[in-house]
């Protein structure tokens, strides 16, 4: 006999899919088989059963070998390592729950330490253009129910949110969209023909690098003022035809991802992107919402932000918050030698930041706290396994139109291992000690 | 428990009637008790030349939730000069106009105010909602769910199913830990979700068919049916609108005949919130008026109406509210950055900074108006004290509000300085008004008042011995004539000393303990309705992005202290 677990929420993607259902064996121990979840969603929860996985933490020898130690060991590493650097840096947060975000940022303040999170390589951009010009949007819901005009700019649900289109962006049928696909009409911005932009009523394929421009034109369209005969590579007539398309519609939505938040142009494309919303509010109504990809990058934002009031790149060192892109966030901090600590948890930064950041983390005091093994554990001094968030433990994640949902927990982690929060909460304990803190 | 005596203080508590007697409070086991109660080894804490009042009340503020939290996202220029650094048990903090959770808790609770309620939770955030209130430290909270443009809402109350729209709002309020029935721009916000508005309470919602004035008095009357510890709780249509003086007035006169039915000693059945923002008469802004002459004449004479004022306090603020109309025609005056969310079935919301400047006529006008309301407000009981933070003010600025309040000089010395100051006084009756607030008054205005509107008479805002032994002690003496206006602000800025549920949290303006933060909620029971929780379930299914399982606030994590207020409707 098997048990099935409902509600199961995914802890993959931004899309944060909430109705997966998760048979396990009957004394709960072992996870058979996921439903509803896409390929990637469904993997995380099985691979989580590998009967190869660590369990316990590791210290880095001289020689490169590793030695198992115990988990107070560790902690005491840990707290060791994080009071007595001058400037160390907690960075990750996104695949973790808010749980562990908010005990972090506890650490974080007593040790005066950079905390950031993967928005810093992602859509940092897209917050700080949100700085600058505002953000009109809506939650997923409310697209689910009322859009029929969707545009995908330099992002590929197909692929990257996989669940996205059939959750709430293009197949649901909602209370004022009950045609489904077919009362939605399908604009895909990108410079490649991707699976998303097979699937669209129009494909405008960008040059590569002049999202701006396009974003622009748009605005010029809208007022019907002159346009060269091509923008970024679109013939007029096309832009002008989009333009109408996203005018006509009674509620348009632009979903939007890395293509353009980190190419050419970063914020100042997010910024126009934004205008583009506001000028089309002037006719119809629009929104507009960046395709978050961690499932909890979203809410590590939210944290940090009602807690120090900067939703990224937040620098603790003087005992107060500063905030300031491009000087405290991870990658630059770290090639410019100024850390002396590396804490990294829920992220992979070894996988994703440059080689030259990455040797930074080698050559310091570092500690990765992943339940996988991965580029950074390999080249941090201490890797500590904990169990999966969403998997093993429970705890808040924010979907990236910022709707807070409780995980779930389906199985236990196997024996002795300890979450995120569990972990951290030893360390605060004794770095509370080391600080003198009451 | 630790037992304290606070001796020898000027009391004011009009729960008790007690108008500056010197006399002497006394704490145990988090209550305030008789004198007799208490023993030898209690704290004695000296108040002598002091003003002893209980622990203030806010009635409507934002300081929790999705939209705060978009102010701070996407306004670190409020964080400017304005960091704290970690103290002692203070956390760090940071913001102005927004600031940081933990900063919320410590500065309410360093002006005296131990209970606070988030003004507008959507529902389907209930949870960020909830974690917020439980990183602001010291103070109680509660927060009020938004109704006035829900689905189930309107479909029930077009078919005027009163019953249905009870059970509703009773299950809503067990999902979300909700504290009361709020209800913003009725309808408009429904009709925002395609860009439109509803202007007065007459227009229909686009598709629901139902007018703003229906899902008034269908509300009040479930809110009634239900016995809730508050009333609905209304931002009404057309705000902020030249003119929209008589939008307010319609607005008010919904609640005509209508009487409070509770156990909680409740009176009215309509507390109309930040009324400064729908007090305007002219027709456009180069004849902007006061019409809080009208608006007060109304509600003095009508005692089943409670109201705050929403004082503007001139300075940079952010706006934000569940209005998403209201929010996108702002930015279309001031032109600075615009956020927005629309939630599903349920609400919207939008955010603009804003700057009321002193030189600017309509925002000095604006002062005015809300200082006029409470002065002209002939029951202090039932006209509170806000800037529906952080609206019209930073709720930091309450002291400033009141010297202005208690000090005719002070106020006269600001309007006589405005830059347009002929056209400002010629606006408004504010420089013909000498009353200046007692601190009797004041006690009523931000004490008394409030707790007995939110249904927590029995609780907080009072002195007598078996309420919560919330009390703050201010460094001004009654007695001694007053020297300087600015003296009331600096006192009420920083409290000597403030307990919390018994426990002393502030002494000369440091925190000294976190207290035992609670989270106020409403636990309604009705009657089985086998309808309502089929139409809950078929709303999930079809159209909301999240399972109905994984919709309720729920745990430790999030409501780490419930205090859940029983109400039992099973027999209406």
């Amino acid at each position: 006999m098997t048990k099935t677990v409902t509600d199961v929420v995914c802890p993959f993607c931004g899309t944060l899919c909430d109705d997966l259902e998760v048979s396990v064996t009957d004394d709960g121990k072992q996870i058979l088989d996921v439903y509803n979840a896409c390929a990637i969603g469904a993997e995380k929860f099985l691979h989580s059963q590998a009967k190869d996985r660590i369990t316990r933490p590791r210290l880095q020898q001289p020689d490169g070998t590793w030695k198992e130690i115990s988990y107070e060991e560790a902690a005491d590493y840990t707290a060791k390592m994080l009071a007595g650097a001058k400037k160390p840096l907690m960075y990750g947060w996104s695949s973790t729950n808010c749980e562990a975000q908010s005990m972090g940022h506890e650490i974080a303040e007593m040790c005066c330490a950079c905390v950031d999170n993967t928005a810093a390589v992602c859509h940092g951009t897209t917050l700080i253009a949100v700085q600058d010009i505002g953000l009109p949007t809506c939650t997923l819901g409310e697209v689910k129910n009322r859009a029929d005009t969707i545009i995908f700019w330099g992002c590929n649900p197909c692929h990257a949110h996989p669940r996205h289109m059939s959750r709430y962006s293009i197949f649901p049928r909602g209370f004022f969209t009950g045609k489904g696909h077919k009362s939605r009409k399908l604009v895909v911005v990108d410079p490649r023909v991707t699976d998303t932009a097979k699937m669209a009523d129009m494909h405008l394929q960008v040059t590569q690098g002049q999202d701006y421009e396009l974003l622009n034109a748009f605005r010029v369209a809208f007022r019907n003022e002159w346009l060269p005969d091509v923008v970024a590579g679109i013939p007029k007539e096309k832009i002008i035809e989009a333009a109408n398309i996203m005018k006509a519609g009674r509620f348009g939505i632009i979903f939007f991802g890395m293509g353009v938040t980190q190419s050419l142009g970063k914020n100042h494309n997010i910024d126009e992107a934004i205008a583009v919303t506001k000028d089309l509010n002037e006719y119809t109504k629009f929104s507009i919402m960046p395709m978050r990809g961690h499932y909890n990058v979203t809410g590590s934002g939210e944290v940090l932000a009602w807690q120090f009031g900067y939703p990224y790149s937040v620098d603790l060192t003087r005992g107060f918050p500063r905030y300031n892109p491009g000087d405290t966030s991870s990658i630059d901090l770290l090639t410019r030698g100024e850390i002396d600590a590396a804490f990294v948890i829920g992220s992979d930064p070894g996988a994703h930041f440059p080689i030259s950041a990455v040797k930074q983390i080698a050559k310091v005091n570092s500690v990765c706290i992943d339940p996988h093994i991965t580029p950074t554990s390999g080249v941090s001094k201490l890797h500590v396994p904990v169990a999966f968030v969403g998997v093993e433990t429970g705890g808040n994640a924010y979907r990236m139109d910022n709707v807070p949902i409780d995980c779930r927990k389906v199985v236990d982690p196997p024996a002795g291992m300890l979450t995120d929060e569990e972990f951290l909460t030893m360390v605060r304990d004794r770095v509370k000690k080391l600080k003198g803190v009451a | 428990m630790a037992e304290y005596i606070i001796k020898n203080g000027f009391v004011f508590d009009p729960v008790q009637g007690i108008k500056g007697d010197k006399s002497d409070v006394a704490i145990k086991d988090g209550k305030i008790v008789k004198d007799s109660e208490i023993s030898k080894s209690a704290k004695v804490i000296d108040a002598a030349g002091k003003t002893v009042m209980a622990g203030a009340v806010e009635i409507h503020a934002h300081i929790a939730g999705p939209k705060v939290n978009l102010g701070r996202i996407y306004r670190p220029e409020d964080k400017l000069f304005t960091c704290t650094a970690t103290k002692g048990m203070e956390r760090t903090g940071s913001g102005n106009s927004i600031p940081s959770t933990f900063k919320t808790g410590y500065e309410y609770a360093k002006m005296g105010y131990t209970t606070a309620m988030e003004a507008a939770m959507p529902p389907l955030f209930s949870r960020h909602v909830h974690e917020e209130i439980r990183d602001t430290p010291i103070i109680d909270e509660g927060a009020f769910p938004v109704f006035g443009n829900n689905w189930f809402v309107m479909e029930y109350l077009k078919n005027n199913e009163v019953e249905n729209t009870a059970a509703y709002i009773a299950w809503l309020l067990r999902a979300t830990k909700g504290y009361a029935v709020k209800v913003v721009n009725p309808g408009g916000t429904e009709a925002w979700g395609w860009g439109l508005n509803c202007l007065s309470i007459h227009d229909p919602v686009p598709y629901f068919d139902i007018t703003p004035a229906e899902i008034v008095k269908g509300l009040i009357e479930a809110n009634e049916y239900l016995g809730l510890p508050h009333s609905m709780h209304i931002h009404p249509n057309n705000l902020g609108n030249p003119g929209c003086y008589q939008t307010t007035l319609d607005t008010l006169n919904l609640a005509d005949g209508f009487k409070a039915k509770n156990k909680f000693g409740r009176e009215q059945v309509m507390h109309i919130t930040h009324m400064q923002f729908h007090s305007y008469g002219g027709e456009n802004w180069g004849n902007f008026e006061s019409k809080a002459t009208e608006i007060m004449n109304y509600v003095n004479s009508h005692k089943n109406l409670t109201m705050d004022t929403g004082n503007v306090t001139l300075d940079e603020t952010t706006t934000m509210t569940a209005d998403g109309p209201f929010e996108h025609h702002l930015t279309g005056l001031n032109h600075l950055k615009w956020a927005n969310c629309d939630v599903e079935l349920e609400t919207a919301a939008g955010v603009v900074p804003y700057i009321y400047s002193p030189d600017i006529k309509v925002c000095a006008i604006q002062w005015s108006i809300g200082l006029e309301l409470a002065l002209l407000a002939k029951d202090p009981m039932r006209c509170f004290i806000t800037t529906d933070h952080p609206n019209a003010g930073p709720f930091t600025r309450y002291p400033r509000v009141f010297k202005w309040l208690m000090s005719q000089k002070a106020r006269d010395e600001r309007l006589n300085t405005f830059k347009n100051a002929d056209k400002v006084i010629g606006a408004s009756t504010l420089s013909s008004l000498d009353r200046e607030i007692t601190l009797y008054e004041l006690a009523q205005m931000t004490r008394a008042g409030p707790a007995k509107s939110l249904g927590l008479v029995s609780m907080c805002g009072g002195l007598k011995p078996g309420m919560d032994a919330d009390v703050a002690v201010y460094d001004f003496n009654p007695d001694k004539p007053l020297a300087n206006p600015e003296m009331i602000e600096t006192a009420f800025s920083r409290a000597a000393y403030v307990f919390k549920s018994g426990v002393q949290v502030v002494t000369h303006g440091d925190i000294v303990s976190t207290g035992n933060k609670r989270t106020l909620w409403v636990d309604a029971k009705v009657k089985d309705n086998p309808q309502v929780m089929r139409d809950i379930r078929e709303k999930f299914l079809k159209y909301y992005s999240v399972t109905q399982a994984n919709y309720e606030a729920l745990g430790h994590h999030f409501i780490p202290n419930p205090y859940a207020l029983e109400v039992d409707a099973t027999q209406v």
